[in-house]
């Protein structure tokens, strides 16, 4: 080969290493970028558990307690709408709770470790609205009142669970919790944690 | 005197074009780029869109010397605009104001797009750069209206992002935390989306708007004939229906901002809030995450999308027919197969179907803010499938109906 010729497989071969090395470098480069997006430790220090007194709390009565910057539910149910829990099976999404979140101790027909007392995520699981608590209306057959999204219509009943067609997907989230003592609750942390 | 003046200017052009092509410039996208002489009314809203795009740089500028992006001062900082800074409550009406009438001015300049094929070859490009112009805006739009943080600032943004929630395999919920950047919309989230609505996306429009002028001028105006007019030429090799954009259009645009600037200050002075369609009254209330407002709704331009997302009964597939509706509109160019152009020459059936698809947009948009009964969604649920069939079966009604004959050169009418 005369000195005058290009060498374009050459050329070629550094070309392609050029641009593998460079982007390899652009790839570890916008790894922090991306990372940077992600909680930061603060916002991991913040999920701490939340105590509160529920001496107080009347039957059918619903407090609002916040955790992890969620609105979580303590309502404690009547002998009625406890009752209102079975029998429509039928129209419901999920009526086990097998695809749903809560702790396993939760996974029963009234999603909570006393029947009376209800603990949830007020979270729709449909885009994350919070739903209003009617347990007194029957807005149609087949559903004795509980919770209805305001955002896009969803209903599920007084235990959280969601209504067949309708937009959520899942029944309400159960969060951890435990009783410290029969009016002391803790939300946020249950006895495999503590 | 004068003489000696109007020398010394020539001389500053002739020592500036030897340095930088401001002549060449002026001439190739001004002076000497030539439009066909037709354009009609629906030729306002591209320079009047541009306006507005200044509009919203310059009070958002202003806007934000005074705003603080944090949870805890973001809501009373937008109210210290309003009451306390010098005329701060003019700028941030221009600026909310400007935001709606952005929208209004993008939806008529995609319908005439829409009317006139102007997205047929050679201008599919173009139409690809104002598709991405108008999600961005879109974007744009969504990130301002978290940083009031009122009520409906964070639950629109709460629906929002949850909507990438909905996509499957674990990714959502992954994706939705790393955009807030926390486990619910908080002070990352308003900060973040704080930097991108004042720095990022307005740069990468920017550069699009930029981009979409460039490929304008390449290829040349479509006209309401929707025929080529550089297939006539003179012995000049000008375009014998081809007028210099400026002075011509300069004037018609110059006209039509100032009807536009009528307007705008009727509404930035009369109806700011539009009675909530622009500003919506549960905004005037600072955001509280334990309590959803009783009805959520989005601002008007996002509605029809809106209703369509909740005209589906599940989640993962309401998502999706909201994303498909908007990114169907950037298939338009090639499902669309009518061998002529322009809405005039076309057959019944793209008449009808355009009617039909503009009426389906109207009413979703309706729908989409208010609150959904049973009615209502089957409502949705029909327009919605007017609005996708619009789409989808273009590309058979377009090939069998017959079109009428183009003119050689273009009308006046």
């Amino acid at each position: 080969m005369s000195g005058d010729e290009i060498d374009l497989g050459k050329r070629n071969m550094i070309t392609g290493a050029v641009v593998a090395t460079g982007g390899v470098g652009a790839a570890c480069v916008a790894l922090p970028f991306v990372s940077y997006w992600q909680p930061s430790v603060a916002a991991h220090a913040a999920g701490a558990p939340v105590e509160v007194d529920i001496s107080d709390l009347q039957p059918g009565e619903q407090r609002v307690v916040e955790w992890r910057r969620k609105p979580v539910w303590i309502i404690r149910r009547t002998e009625e709408a406890l009752k209102s829990l079975q029998g429509h099976e039928d129209n419901l999404r999920d009526p086990d709770s097998l695809e749903s979140d809560q702790p396993s101790y939760a996974t029963n027909q009234t999603r909570s470790l006393k029947p009376e007392y209800l603990v949830m995520a007020g979270i729709c699981t449909h885009l994350g609205c919070s739903p209003t608590y009617s347990p007194e209306e029957d807005l149609e057959a087949g559903w004795t009142g509980g919770f209805f999204c305001p955002c896009h219509g969803g209903k599920y009943d007084l235990a959280g669970r969601v209504l067949e067609g309708v937009p959520p997907p899942k029944n309400m989230m159960v969060p951890p919790h435990r009783y410290l003592s029969d009016t002391v609750l803790v939300i946020g942390e249950d006895e495999g944690v503590a | 005197m004068v003489a000696t003046l109007k020398g010394l200017l020539v001389g500053l052009l002739g020592w500036i074009d030897t340095r930088f092509p401001l002549t060449k410039w002026w001439n190739e996208h001004l002076a000497q780029y030539y439009a066909p002489k037709n354009f009609n009314f629906w030729y306002f809203f591209g320079s009047l869109a541009l306006l507005v795009f200044v509009n919203q740089i310059v009070t958002g500028i202003f806007l934000t010397m005074n705003y603080k992006p944090s949870e805890a001062e973001a809501f009373a900082s937008v109210e210290y605009i309003m009451r306390d800074v010098s005329w701060g409550w003019l700028i941030r009406y221009m600026h909310s104001v400007g935001a709606s009438l952005f929208f209004v001015v993008i939806y008529l300049h995609m319908f005439r797009g829409l009317i006139y094929g102007s997205y047929k070859n050679p201008r599919e490009l173009l139409w690809l750069f104002g598709m991405v112009i108008y999600v961005l805006l879109m974007a744009e739009a969504f990130m301002g209206y978290l940083l009031p943080w009122g009520q409906m600032s964070f639950w629109g943004a709460q629906v929002i992002i949850n909507l990438f929630g909905a996509i499957p395999f674990g990714i959502g919920d992954a994706l939705t935390i790393w955009i807030r950047g926390d486990f619910a919309v908080g002070d990352p989230t308003l900060n973040r989306f704080f930097a991108l609505h004042v720095a990022a996306i307005p740069l990468l429009l920017v550069a699009l708007v930029f981009f979409h002028i460039i490929a304008l001028h390449e290829v040349g105006s479509n006209n309401p004939d929707g025929i080529d007019i550089k297939k006539h030429k003179g012995p000049d090799g000008i375009p014998l229906d081809g007028i210099p954009f400026h002075p011509y259009y300069t004037v018609k645009d110059i006209f039509g901002t100032g009807v536009f600037l009528i307007l705008f200050a009727i509404i930035v002075f009369f109806a700011p809030e539009m009675t909530g369609k622009f500003l919506e009254a549960d905004n005037f209330v600072a955001s509280n995450p334990m309590v959803t407002p009783t009805h959520i709704a989005p601002l008007w331009y996002f509605a029809p999308f809106y209703a369509i997302l909740r005209a589906v009964p599940d989640k993962l597939m309401g998502v999706m027919a909201m994303g498909g509706s908007i990114g169907v509109m950037f298939l338009l160019p090639w499902l669309d197969r009518s061998p002529v152009n322009s809405i005039r020459y076309r057959g019944p059936l793209t008449k009808i179907a355009v009617t039909l698809f503009v009426i389906s947009f109207l009413v979703l948009g309706a729908l989409g803010t208010m609150p959904a009964g049973d009615t209502e969604t089957f409502i949705a649920r029909v327009c919605s499938v007017i609005y996708f069939a619009f789409f989808l079966l273009m590309p058979i009604y377009t090939t069998i109906e017959k079109t009428l004959p183009e003119p050689d050169r273009v009308t006046m009418k």
